[in-house]
């Protein structure tokens, strides 16, 4: 059976975008615009991993939505995207233990995406 | 209260004292400067010393002594102008002479006063000397703030570009990538979408121009007796197609010729942007009412709409450059975030004035006023 995945993200073009690059590697996908419709299919539990950005309405949403996620099941893999790396400074990459402790994600990739890199991570957590 | 502080270096004990009671005693005020301005003192004897203390405590005003026991007045100015001093010096002397006047000048002194002095002339003289240094500083702080506020400007900018770019780039991708198989109808809607991100940018790029032209001054103001119904009337025929998409009725509920002084281009501006936000954020089969007045010295234009409204939380960032209302509602609308704030530049030239009301829901209604006799007073 295929795996389903679960994408969060305000922009609707990288969701369209991310939805048919995936689907084309043989995944199921779910999407979310805002954090109420994430918190809706986070409570429905119907996805194998998920891939969150930061910014939503709020800046740090995709870090709560990612601990909601870990809190329901632990071992469930969450990707974590952001295009303010640069622009901010913000940096950081949930490699190290202290990271992970605090961001309950398993990796962070910065946006734009490279697709491949994103179908290996993915396979990755899932496996 | 500005405590500035001066440096009295002058080796004749009494003069020393005299011109420390005379600043310490005094208080002044600069025309468009709020602060009120006094003075803290420290006083030496010779020029060694006084190199000294300017490099510690960084005084902003020097009262020097030209003729000193050691090294001379000269030769301690040599010493502290720097490219990075603010201080100014005013030179003291007993023997006045325009070749002294002259050398000092050169060296970077800002006045220069005769000994023997009035406490009224030091201190008209020193009122001047600070009044330079403040001035100065205050230029300086606004250029900063200018180049930081530029810069945050584009910083925002660059994202803002990025943001279109890169949706582009990935539909792009996939189109070459032949995701969706060698099909073309599959990507109809990739094509669309790009589309519609590359007229948001083309968007943003012409607002932006007609922004830093209103800004710079560049754009040549015309201004001429014109007919703002005219004015209107035109700017409705340019939101039609828009407003047809939608579904959205456009009515102009007064037709009277309204007469006023003002750059024809200017209100076209303005009431493009009004009519183009009351279709893009109506609802389907929505209504926009214009409503026209024209008062004794003001022309009164307001437009409302049967759109999505705005909560007060919305309203208050609506005229701040790039900030578009993100919501569930708005999330397919295209737009620059940067129509609002080109409008109210425009107004302000007019010295004008704009009303929002809006309810979620309900709908919103902009009012711009504009005093009949301030088009042609100078910004």
């Amino acid at each position: 059976m295929s795996k389903t995945i679960l994408v969060v993200d305000d922009d609707y073009d990288f969701l369209e975008q991310t939805k048919i690059r995936l689907q084309s590697q043989g995944f199921e996908v779910i999407t979310a615009e805002n954090e109420e419709e994430a918190e809706t299919l986070i409570e429905e539990n119907n996805f194998d991993a998920a891939i969150v950005d930061i910014m939503l309405e709020n800046d740090d949403a995709g870090f709560i939505l990612a601990y909601k996620i870990k809190s329901k099941n632990q071992d469930k893999p969450v990707i974590i995207t952001s295009a303010v790396t640069k622009e901010t400074g913000l940096d950081f990459d949930a490699e190290t233990e202290e990271e992970k402790s605090w961001i309950k994600a398993d990796t962070f990739l910065s946006k734009p995406i490279r697709y491949e890199q994103l179908y290996n991570e993915l396979n990755k957590l899932m496996d | 209260m500005n405590e500035l502080k001066a440096l009295i270096v002058d080796d004749e004990k009494g003069m020393r004292l005299s011109m420390k009671k005379t600043l310490e005693r005094y208080e002044f005020t600069l025309e468009n400067v709020e602060d009120e301005f006094t003075f803290k003192t420290r006083i030496t004897a010779t020029g060694e010393e006084a190199i000294q203390i300017v490099e510690e405590w960084q005084p902003d005003l020097m009262l020097l002594d030209y003729k000193l026991p050691k090294i001379s007045g000269l030769e301690v100015l040599e010493e502290v102008t720097t490219e990075e001093s603010e201080m100014v010096t005013v030179m003291v002397t007993a023997y006045a002479s325009i070749e002294t006047a002259i050398s000092a000048i050169k060296q970077g002194a800002f006045d220069f006063l005769a000994k023997p002095f009035e406490p009224s002339e030091l201190r008209s003289t020193v009122k001047k000397a600070c009044k330079n240094l403040i001035l100065a500083r205050e230029v300086r702080k606004l250029e900063e703030e200018k180049r930081r506020v530029r810069f945050e400007f584009l910083s925002v900018l660059a994202h803002e570009l990025k943001a279109p770019i890169n949706a582009v780039e990935g539909y792009l991708g996939i189109l070459s990538d032949r995701v969706l198989g060698e099909k073309i109808e599959e990507y109809d809607h990739i094509v669309d979408r790009s589309m519609v991100r590359v007229h948001g940018m083309k968007k943003m790029i012409e607002d932006l121009l007609d922004l830093t032209r209103i800004e710079s001054g560049q754009k040549k103001r015309e201004l001429e007796i014109y007919n703002i119904t005219e004015i209107i009337k035109h700017s409705i025929e340019t939101a039609l197609p828009q407003a047809d998409e939608k579904d959205v009725s456009i009515h102009l509920h007064n037709d009277e010729d309204i007469e006023m002084e003002c750059d024809e281009s200017e209100i076209g501006i303005i009431m493009n942007n009004l009519l183009s936000n009351a279709v893009k954020y109506n609802e389907k089969g929505g209504q926009v009412d214009i409503d026209t007045e024209e008062r004794k010295n003001e022309v009164v234009i307001s437009v409302s709409d049967t759109g999505i409204g705005m909560s007060e939380e919305e309203q208050e960032k609506l005229f701040e450059e790039f900030t578009r209302i993100k919501n569930k509602k708005t999330k397919e609308i295209q737009g620059s975030g940067l129509g609002l704030s080109i409008l109210q530049k425009i107004v302000n030239l007019y010295e004008g004035n704009i009303e929002v009301e809006s309810e979620p829901g309900e709908g919103t209604e902009f009012t711009v006023i504009l005093p009949k006799d301030s088009g042609s007073s100078e910004e």
